[in-house]
């Protein structure tokens, strides 16, 4: 009998970590698929971050990098290799809080990188305390009466500060909260993954990611809640597209 | 050029000899006084294939550094103390995910911004780790524009025997005199032997990972093997006359250059038996040139163009088999010999300062 679905080569063959729920299973898987269906399983390197996100499920050479340093790893492995296909898969705590000196420069040289960041809201491995993109309001271990923009300022949309920037080639936000978001997602991730191939310059994907664990919701109250809330505030599209693939 | 006899200031030289070396990748961000290096390098590694990216950080340089290095390609970065206090978070990473790369430290005065004038006040910060958790690096410390090109090809060598970081630490004193030298010959980087751990994608084999994560076994491999081995088999350091010396005088660096002819002055006028030992590791400290001091010798001087910080070193090397006796030189600039002289002649007047 065929086989007409399974997993991917390109992803290891384990357990996931990740708590019922989460997105990260689902965005990895995406990823996964990206590097079989473009045939670069062994020439594409992962670089990870720190906190739930990481590129250990990857079955590519990848590296750890510390935290939000990935994109500057990055930079350091495709320089030496620009034969190389190079991703980090980050989360917002990562990319946009500590890391957002490095994934902007990353993007400002148009480095012919693609970094996904997962950005469900808040630092979750380390228990669900507020990042840079915990919405006004949302209660985390560290805003316990729910973000206020007087005390703890205003979320970063990080998809548009990039998309800004010349040296970036492609910048999306997505989600995958539904299937119709996660086959748009999978064409983003794709995308990303071709033009850099083609030597477009840097490439970004932000996926909005739930975190049932630490939101205290369920995985179907997520869902909705990356639908009617999160994606209320951080609009999903393409924020910049190189016009000969627009 | 090998063979011949040029003139280069510190600074290029090091640089040059880094090519030389087979080093294709600098990853760096500007500080003096080491800036003629990242200048250097950004017009002379385009020529042999290489790439010169300019960080937005020194913390992104370190972090360029790991990912570029983590290739297998021969890869480097230059900074100033106060630049490598930024470079540590990613130099313990570095060191503790065992990527082979060379760091250079033309050092600067004091904690904070401090000053620019060569001292060595961060000799404790390169042989101990500006970062977390316990690693180690080798440190070279050369005493002349020359030593430092020849020292330049050793690190890199070192760092991939080793698979660990290597600093040269020097101050602005040899990353800005100009110097006579002879510049080492190019190697052939097509013919440097392949690392199997790095990332080359993974065609046809397991994939490789490169992490900092380090285990029960690792941290145990590291500190009780790999460091112990390292002690064992590297230790560097020049000597002389200690076979009937009276005192020892250690000093390293551009301090140990000079006080190697304030004693060879000494001894000449004087006839006064000073010994003389200058580390060229600082790590490892070269504790089998201490063992060779005779147990007839009264005491030992250190000098340092610090607040006293290899002395602490060559106290815990002796272990109270000598007394240690301590001399800062502290001024904006390097010693004369005549300062350096007049620090010796304090040997066995009862002037000498116990550390």
């Amino acid at each position: 009998m065929e086989k007409v679905f399974g997993r991917p080569k390109s992803f290891i063959d384990v357990p996931l970590s990740f708590c019922p729920g989460c997105s990260h299973g689902i965005i990895q898987r995406l990823v996964a698929e990206t590097i079989d269906e473009l045939g670069i399983q062994d020439k594409t390197v992962g670089v990870g971050g720190i906190g739930c996100s990481s590129c250990r499920f990857f079955d590519v050479d990848n590296i750890g990098s510390a935290h939000g340093r990935a994109p500057a790893t990055a930079s350091g492995v495709k320089r030496a290799r620009p034969d190389m296909v190079v991703f980090t898969y980050q989360g917002d705590g990562d990319c946009t809080t500590i890391g957002g000196n490095e994934v902007i420069h990353a993007a400002a040289r148009g480095e012919k990188i693609t970094v996904i960041m997962a950005n469900n809201t808040n630092f979750a491995m380390t228990g669900g305390q507020k990042s840079a993109t915990t919405l006004l309001g949302q209660r985390t271990t560290t805003t316990q009466d729910g973000r206020q923009a007087e005390r703890d300022g205003m979320p970063i949309r990080m998809a548009e500060m990039l998309a800004l920037l010349d040296g970036a080639a492609y910048v999306a936000r997505v989600s995958v909260h539904d299937n119709a978001n996660i086959a748009k997602a999978k064409r983003s991730i794709k995308k990303a993954f071709e033009l850099q191939i083609a030597g477009a310059g840097f490439t970004f994907v932000e996926v909005l990611s739930t975190c049932p664990t630490n939101w205290g919701l369920t995985p179907i109250e997520s869902a909705k809640r990356v639908e009617k809330e999160v994606a209320a505030y951080y609009k999903l599209g393409e924020m910049k597209v190189p016009e000969e693939v627009a | 050029m090998a063979g011949k006899r040029i003139l280069m200031k510190g600074n290029e030289a090091v640089a040059e000899a880094a090519v030389r070396a087979g080093c294709r990748y600098f990853f760096g961000y500007p500080i003096t006084p080491q800036n003629e290096i990242p200048e250097y390098l950004s017009k002379r590694l385009p020529e042999v294939g290489g790439v010169f990216l300019q960080a937005e950080s020194e913390l992104a340089a370190s972090y360029q550094l790991y990912g570029g290095a983590a290739t297998g390609k021969r890869c480097m970065t230059s900074s100033s103390s106060c630049g490598i206090s930024l470079k540590s978070e990613g130099i313990s990473y570095i060191a503790a995910a065992e990527v082979p790369c060379v760091i250079v430290d033309m050092s600067r005065r004091g904690p904070g911004i401090g000053g620019l004038q060569p001292t060595q006040s961060s000799y404790r910060q390169a042989t101990k780790g500006g970062g977390h958790g316990g690693y180690r690096c080798i440190v070279l410390s050369p005493g002349s524009v020359q030593e430092a090109a020849n020292l330049m090809v050793d690190a890199f060598d070192l760092a991939d025997k080793w698979r660990n970081p290597v600093y040269i630490y020097a101050d602005g004193l040899i990353g800005q005199v100009m110097e006579p030298l002879e510049l080492p010959e190019m190697i052939d980087v097509e013919k440097l032997p392949q690392k199997d751990w790095a990332l080359t994608g993974k065609g046809g084999r397991e994939r490789n990972i490169v992490t900092s994560g380090v285990s029960e076994e690792k941290f145990m491999y590291l500190n009780f093997d790999k460091y112990k081995k390292i002690e064992a088999e590297e230790q560097r350091w020049v000597d002389k006359d200690l076979e009937d010396a009276e005192y020892v005088v250690a000093a390293f660096g551009t301090v140990g250059r000079i006080a190697a002819t304030a004693v060879d002055r000494i001894r000449k006028a004087t006839g006064k038996k000073i010994g003389f030992i200058r580390p060229i590791t600082i790590w490892p400290f070269p504790k089998e040139g201490f063992a060779k001091i005779p147990d007839t010798v009264k005491g030992i001087m250190v000098i340092e163009a610090n607040g006293g910080q290899m002395v602490d070193d060559v106290i815990q090397t002796v272990k109270g088999k000598f007394p240690v006796y301590f001399e800062p030189t502290y001024g904006s600039l390097m010693p004369t010999t005549e300062e350096v002289m007049s620090m010796i002649e304090k040997l066995g007047t009862g002037k000498e300062v116990l550390w």
